[in-house]
């Protein structure tokens, strides 16, 4: 538990070279703007596939509306920087609170709702963001939010990328964290063990969504325009993806994935009319071969089995 | 002044009266015994004492710290309020380390905060260089120091069990409940664990409760014992007293 | 007023496609606990198969409806056996993920296919309006031809399930599948006559909405089977009358909503009542609450 030892200096030194190289590059021109785009949508990928690990990886609860919270921060930056014209710092800080936020007012009452139920709610949730936006003229309606200035830099994203990976991954080995993972594991056990399970879950919900809000502010401020549509239930079934297929409850294994699979789609973008037909069969060739994912830690309380209808009352 | 004062406590489940009009106590520091045959309602009086149940009817009445009665039960807090317990179906997180599971149990007694939490800050070290030595310090205890970082799930049966009740420890609670703490331990094992189970009440000045079929554990520590059948209790007092009634030997020699 | 009787009625027609979708949602989650998110999908081929039928091959509404009814069975057998069966054993997410994968494997194999623009499902009801009690509402011929074939189906459906050895079968596994196994009934079967039936049920659906509403497209399925799924939930997911009655209540629901002019909000009221619902009856309206025991 030292702060600084061998490990730690490393790690550093490899996260401070990676950004100097990559600047350099980037800066001469070597990694040329369709790289570099490819690259922002990795980074928000990492972010939002580590948050929503943290709260259906780690804490074990079913979400399928990641993507809502993204939006919400996709538009508070787009509002704070393209309509207020505010520097992006107060786009992204602004973006991760109000998703933040959000994440509390939707958390307090779906989460006492369990696994499969979970999921359609918080989906239901995603769902009636994505249509309050479509009917919002303030914020573009369906015609969408445009001309946000792209303020997304590969500094902005590098120290996004950097902090969020960081904050979750010590968030994790904190007590809190551990409370989190535990009711992840066996919820009637923690309790018994003092952890306020809705307190928890609450916590890593809004955790969650206050990263994804900064996702959203990236992705806002590099893409010039936003559209609900873009932000809907499909988005948050690909964050899912990414989480399952890159191992639930591992941050390393969600920036693998994020990693992989957005070079898995790059290069299904070669094939236009059969793109998501083969990443159908891609999806499906991963759950039936590799279900734990890249890297799988086994077991989890989502992972348990089905069974019948009466898998809830055959635990005795 | 008894540490738990039970009154008139009931539980249905439908028409199944699983406990019921169960009236009991236990002074401190004692280890008291409940058996019975199975589905008596035992772990159904267990849940009802730590808020997984609430009473039909009746209720529950803990004078620890200060006085708490069943109404403002709630599993969460009864660690806090010093009440911890194993469970029958060794509830470990199984994917946890023997550690990790310990540290859960210190749960309540940490208290840095968010900010700590995520950017590591010295309270984050303080509190959890202290929680580990304490768990370290458990598990020494029952001999699994040396495992601490393996998954529990990886653990043989009679090891889990330990962990449990070494994480309800961690929790310093002042009552210790315990559902069958030997099921599954061969004769050797439930000899040391019987053995293990008086010295940690002494040394950690615990009132415990425990469930148990295994006879030699039971006669052998508890100086009360409570009989479950059907879900009312139909005999309690010594363990010779116990031995000795009608009633229970009709309830364990075929009431069939 | 009228507006609202002339509601009313497109609720009726609108909770019947709803409930016959949802039935099969409701009934593959009962038997293995999936959420078979290409259910909407089956319903939409359902639909591709008649506007085929009654184009090409110049079939009545009945004859293109029942074909479609078979066709779209088999297709639910075969997904079952190929997709399904692979990861029974498997995790909820990993179901939930294998569900998403048909489902684009079939909205975009069918995108392939057929290409994506929108399809004239020709006229094969009788376009025929009724007015109600003298005032301007209409009822439309086709909406009796809904609530009839819908009806029809589910008394059928009923005689299955209540009466036939291979609903017995059904009930027995939803209730409890290791016991059924014990007694001898075949699970493979059951679970392939669930899909059976299920998918039979959106195939008519899509025939219906075709015929009704005369414009089909790949991606049609994908809002309603999210809706019948948001009924089958509402009604209590596994529980069979729970998705007749989701369904008829979240198409009253709607109607209703649009009646009032909030037609641009009618999806979002759609997914509130069911968090509502599951906040208040977290296992839907009809559900059972099964405590775990610990
Ligand atoms: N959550 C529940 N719902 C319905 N019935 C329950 C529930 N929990 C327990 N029961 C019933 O209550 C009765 C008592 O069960 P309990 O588990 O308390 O018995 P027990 O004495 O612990 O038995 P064993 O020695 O087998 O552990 C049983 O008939 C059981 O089926
Ligand atoms: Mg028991």
């Amino acid at each position: 538990m030292k702060l600084i030892n061998k490990k730690n200096m490393l790690g550093f030194l490899a996260v401070i070279l990676t950004y100097a190289i990559a600047g350099f590059l980037i800066d001469k021109g070597f990694i040329d703007s369709y790289i570099f785009l490819n690259i922002v949508l990795i980074g928000i990928n990492i972010i939002l596939a580590v948050s929503l690990n943290l709260i259906t990886g780690f804490t074990g609860q079913f979400s399928l509306g990641h993507a809502a919270f993204m939006s919400i921060g996709a538009y508070t930056s787009g509002i704070l920087t393209a309509k207020l014209g505010l520097p992006f710092w107060v786009g992204i800080l602004g973006a991760a609170l109000l998703a933040a936020v959000a994440g509390i007012i939707i958390g307090i009452p779906t989460l006492r709702l369990k696994g499969d139920y979970l999921a359609i709610a918080t989906l239901g949730f995603g769902e009636i963001v994505k249509i309050i936006g479509l009917n919002t003229d303030y914020i573009g309606g369906a015609t969408g939010l445009n001309d946000i200035p792209r303020y997304t830099t590969w500094t902005w994203l590098y120290f996004c990328v950097v902090v969020t990976v960081l904050l979750i991954s010590n968030f994790i080995k904190s007590y809190k964290g551990r409370a989190c993972i535990s009711i992840g594991e066996d919820e009637i056990a923690a309790e018994a063990m003092g952890v306020n399970t809705t307190y928890y879950k609450v916590l890593a919900f809004t955790l969650g969504s206050f990263f994804a809000g900064i996702a959203g502010a990236l992705y806002a401020n590099y893409f010039y325009f936003i559209k609900p549509d873009s932000f809907g239930f499909m988005k948050s079934i690909d964050i899912l993806v990414i989480v399952v297929f890159g191992g639930m409850a591992s941050i390393k294994g969600s920036i693998l994935g994020a990693v992989l699979l957005s070079l898995i789609s790059l290069f299904l973008q070669g094939i236009p009319e059969l793109r998501m037909v083969v990443y159908a069969v891609i999806l499906f060739l991963i759950m039936v071969y590799r279900p734990q994912g890249i890297i799988g830690k086994g077991e989890f309380k989502l992972f348990k089995k089905r069974g019948g209808l009466n898998a809830n009352n055959q635990s005795k | 002044m008894p540490i738990i004062k039970v009154n008139n406590l009931s539980k249905a489940f439908g028409g199944v009266k699983a406990v019921s009009n169960i009236n009991m106590s236990v002074e401190a520091g004692e280890i008291a015994g409940i058996i019975g045959p199975n589905g008596a309602g035992k772990t159904t009086f267990f849940n009802l004492l730590t808020g997984i149940y609430t009473p039909t009817s009746g209720e529950v009445i803990y004078n620890l710290e200060r006085k708490i009665s069943s109404k403002s039960f709630k599993p969460y807090k009864m660690t806090g309020y010093g009440v911890a317990r194993t469970f029958q179906n060794i509830r470990l997180f199984k994917n946890m380390s023997v550690l990790d599971n310990v540290l859960i149990g210190c749960h309540n007694n940490m208290s840095y905060g968010l900010l700590s939490s995520l950017l590591h800050l010295p309270a984050f070290r303080r509190s959890e260089a202290k929680a580990y030595d304490e768990a370290i310090k458990l598990l020494d205890i029952f001999g699994l120091a040396d495992k601490k970082d393996e998954p529990a799930s990886k653990l043989p049966y009679g090891e889990q069990r330990k962990v449990e009740i070494a994480r309800a420890l961690a929790a310093k609670p002042k009552l210790l409940l315990l559902d069958e703490p030997a099921a599954g331990m061969n004769p050797n094992e439930t000899k040391e664990l019987t053995k293990l189970i008086s010295w940690i009440k002494d040394e950690f000045k615990l009132t415990i409760i425990l469930i148990e079929h295994d006879m030699s554990l039971v006669m052998g520590i508890c100086s009360k014992i409570f009989v479950f059948d059907y879900g009312n209790l139909i005999a309690s007092g010594t363990p010779t007293e116990v031995q000795n009634n009608e009633q229970v030997i009709k309830a364990y020699l075929g009431g069939e | 007023m009228e507006q609202l009787i002339q509601q009313l009625v497109n609720g009726v027609s609108l909770g019947s496609i709803y409930a016959l979708i949802a039935l099969g949602y409701t009934m593959v989650y009962g038997i293995i606990n999936l959420i078979n998110f290409a259910h909407g999908d089956i319903y939409m081929i359902g639909a591709y198969i008649g506007f085929a039928l009654t184009t090409f091959l110049h079939l009545g509404f009945f004859p293109a409806l029942i074909l479609s009814m078979l066709l779209t069975s088999m297709l639910g057998m075969v997904i079952e056996k190929v997709a399904y069966k692979p990861i029974r054993k498997s995790t909820r997410i990993a179901a939930l993920i294998t569900a998403i994968s048909v489902s684009l494997f079939l909205e975009y194999g069918m995108m392939y296919f057929v290409k994506p623009e929108t399809r004239t499902f020709p006229e094969v009801l009788p376009n025929k309006q009724i007015s109600i009690f003298n005032t301007s509402a209409v009822l439309d011929i086709k909406n009796i031809y809904i609530l009839v074939v819908t009806i029809t189906l589910m008394l059928i459906l009923q005689y299955v399930i209540y009466k036939t050895k291979v609903g017995k079968a059904m009930r027995a596994v939803s209730l409890d599948s290791d016991a059924a196994q014990l007694m001898g009934i075949d699970i493979n079967k059951t679970i392939s006559y669930t899909f059976a039936i299920g998918s039979a049920l959106a195939g008519a659906a899509g025939v219906l909405v075709g015929s009704y509403y005369n414009s089909i497209n790949p991606l049609m399925g994908v809002v309603p089977g999210l809706k019948a799924f948001v009924a089958a939930v509402i009604g209590g997911i596994g529980v069979i009358p729970g998705a007749v009655l989701g369904g008829f209540f979240l198409g009253f629901t709607e109607t209703l909503v649009s009646a009032f002019g909030g037609s641009l909000y009618k999806d979002a009221v759609a997914f509130a009542v069911l968090i509502l619902v599951l906040l208040i009856k977290p296992k839907g309206l009809l559900g059972r609450n099964i405590r775990e025991k610990v």
